[in-house]
């Protein structure tokens, strides 16, 4: 982003349209309220008053509807797979995933008949953020990953509106 | 220390009425046993709760005896709550023929508890209202709590221990 001088006046900013739309979508990351095991409890310190998600933009929503990010938190049963999948198409695009703890990146302790190893076998993950569970201060920097790999992203608010083709970030 | 099998006074009244069905008493800790025939484990029941005061099915579970014959034993945990105690009766299933009469005329709790038994080690209960998985997926194939069942589920290659 960056101000233009004189010809527009003092009330013009002018910016990439990559670089507005990732900055709204970084700062407004809304995830699912959505705890498995106990990576959520760690989750919900995370958003509580001493680490404050909020101040980053990430509020909480109760509704897939509303939502553009799911935080896996916690252990992914077979039983429990297909909710979490429709819970995933249910959200709008654009959509992103945080595999939170040993469990969601890849079974963790579960190796048995049970368990899901890794959510990455069923859902897109943007970000993995190991630990059993990740303090609240993994949680921030995994999502701060995220918001990095949000403002990587080319064309992507381009494509959806028919202005050519979404643009692969390098990783 | 005198045995406390012999003078529970559930064993007592199982000895009088039932000596032919009974297997096995054992103390254990102060818990006794009971091991009946599985043929008389309904008889067995009712005479508990109706004379006897266990009106409390706590669990009805099994164990899964791998290579040994009868293969299974399922287990009811009685309890008493006039008296305050607990009777613990097992009786032995065959592999061959994995069923057993249903406790649910006697216990609503034994719904639940039967049918896990049934999702996870297989063992039918006949005269059950609601027979179906409980825990495990309807599609499930398999009941993962017998020994032969692969830990890691029938799809997946064993762990062999760290190669490194």
């Amino acid at each position: 982003m960056g101000v233009d001088q004189q010809p527009l006046g003092d009330n013009i900013i002018t910016a990439s349209l990559d670089g507005l739309v990732n900055w709204a979508r970084k700062s407004s990351i809304w995830p699912m309220t959505f705890g498995l095991a106990c990576c959520a409890i760690e989750m919900m310190a995370t958003g509580a008053s001493h680490h404050d998600l909020d101040r980053f933009g990430i509020i909480f929503r109760a509704s897939p509807r509303q939502a553009d990010c799911i935080i896996i938190a916690g252990t992914v049963t077979k039983k429990m797979l297909p909710v979490i999948k429709t819970v995933y198409e249910q959200m709008p695009e654009p959509k992103w995933v945080v595999a939170m703890g040993a469990c969601a990146c890849s079974g963790g302790i579960f190796d048995t008949y049970s368990v899901v190893q890794g959510i990455d076998e069923a859902l897109p993950v943007d970000v993995y953020i190991p630990g059993c569970p990740p303090r609240p201060e993994a949680l921030l920097y995994g999502l701060m990953k995220l918001q990095d790999k949000i403002m990587k992203e080319r064309n992507s608010f381009g494509s959806s509106i028919g202005l050519g083709d979404r643009l692969e970030p390098a990783a | 220390m005198t045995n406390m099998a012999e003078t529970n006074r559930a064993v007592i009244r199982l000895k009088e009425k039932f000596a032919s069905s009974l297997l096995e008493i054992k103390e254990f800790r102060g818990e006794v046993t009971v091991t009946v025939k599985k043929e008389d484990v309904i008889a067995v029941c009712t005479c508990l709760r109706d004379e006897l005061g266990y009106n409390l099915l706590t669990d009805v579970t099994a164990i899964d005896y791998y290579g040994k014959t009868p293969r299974f034993m399922v287990v009811y945990n009685l309890y008493s709550i006039p008296a305050k105690d607990r009777l613990r009766v097992k009786t032995p299933v065959e592999e061959s023929d994995a069923s057993i009469a249903s406790a649910t005329c006697l216990w609503n709790s034994a719904n639940f508890l039967e049918r896990e038994v049934y999702d996870l080690f297989g063992i039918t209960f006949t005269g059950h209202p609601d027979l179906r998985r409980i825990l495990m997926t309807d599609d499930w194939v398999g009941h993962p709590l017998r020994k032969d069942y692969p830990l890691q589920g029938p799809d997946r290659e064993p762990y062999k221990g760290r190669l490194s």
